[in-house]
């Protein structure tokens, strides 16, 4: 199968990504610059992190404009799975590919640590291959990760299982000291009701191997590889 | 023709830089201030056209760019 990440001026999680995909995975991936119209025939798409046009009005406000971004809503109407990491995850919420809206950290920190998430749904092609209730050791990088939702439409997200992964304890308990940024209902990462576009916070991709102190988000990047095998038998 | 836009943040959503300057401003001995809610505000030039105009058309902008709903909340004004 294939990826493709795509690079806007100011990511800079892209190549993280594509190393991730390509060389710990052991797929085919391609790096898509912002303003091409197509996404090169891949299978999967990422949205990697960084400060996507400098972030400027407010995250990922800008990038939703980038002209690769009309492919990537068709190409996620069509079905396609569409993966949005930090950045990624603001341009998809920006974009309405996904409900609700990022602000700042609610004690104005920017969190860089590595933080237990719990999986709260196996039924979307980045967590295919996780077991229910896995906890992950991921790393988050951000200053705006604080994830809110009109209360009617959190209860929706709740209802239809759109929360994917939500911060807890290492032993998979969600409590306000598990926190790392005031996120409604400790919700890391979301997805849609189709179930193909999934945004998160922490970074998979830079939890791939060892020496960066975790493996556990490999799992990510290889449940799209399984989900896609799965729908092509 | 000017208008300027105002935009908030809802009052149901927490706003950690406001609160942040409300305690800064307290430090300073400030003791009667209360809370921020910290804000933006755009001034958009626009090629001439009636008010009426002007305002529906940057009340256009504010809510497809320089607000975003969810969270936000913008005022219009024109000036003529």
């Amino acid at each position: 199968m294939k990826f493709a990440v795509v690079v806007f001026p100011g990511s800079n999680s892209d190549y993280d990504a594509f190393y991730a995909a390509s060389r710990v995975v052991g797929e085919q991936a391609e790096l898509v610059w912002h303003k091409d119209a197509d996404l090169k025939g891949a299978d999967a798409v990422i949205l990697p992190g960084g400060f996507a046009h400098g972030d400027y009005l407010r995250t990922g406000a800008i990038a939703r404009f980038s002209p690769i971004m009309g492919a990537v809503t068709a190409f996620a109407d069509r079905g396609g799975p569409v993966l949005g990491i930090c950045n990624g995850f603001q341009v998809l919420l920006e974009a309405g590919l996904l409900p609700g809206a990022m602000v700042r950290n609610d004690r104005i920190k920017f969190v860089s640590q590595l933080v237990p998430v719990r999986v709260e749904q196996t039924d979307t092609p980045f967590t295919a291959a996780c077991a229910p209730q896995q906890v992950l050791q991921l790393p988050i990088a951000h200053g705006e990760g604080n994830y809110y939702a009109p209360p009617g439409v959190l209860d929706d997200i709740e209802a239809n299982r759109q929360v994917v992964f939500r911060y807890t304890s290492p032993a998979g308990e969600p409590g306000a000291d598990w926190n790392p940024n005031g996120s409604l209902n400790n919700i890391a990462g979301i997805c849609n009701r189709r179930r193909n576009v999934v945004g998160l916070m922490p970074h998979p991709e830079r939890a791939a191997e060892l020496p960066l102190g975790s493996v556990d988000g490999r799992v990510v990047l290889a449940s799209v590889v399984k989900a896609l095998a799965a729908v092509s038998r | 023709m000017k208008a300027r836009v105002y935009v908030t943040l809802k009052p149901s959503v927490f706003d950690p830089q406001g609160s942040v300057v409300a305690g800064a401003l307290q430090s300073l001995g400030y003791a009667d201030v209360k809370d921020v809610r910290q804000g933006k505000f755009f001034e958009v030039e626009l090629a001439d056209a009636d008010p009426a105009t002007a305002k529906q058309r940057v009340t256009e902008m504010a809510d497809k760019l320089l607000a975003n709903p969810v969270i936000e909340s913008y005022r219009v004004e024109v000036l003529q």
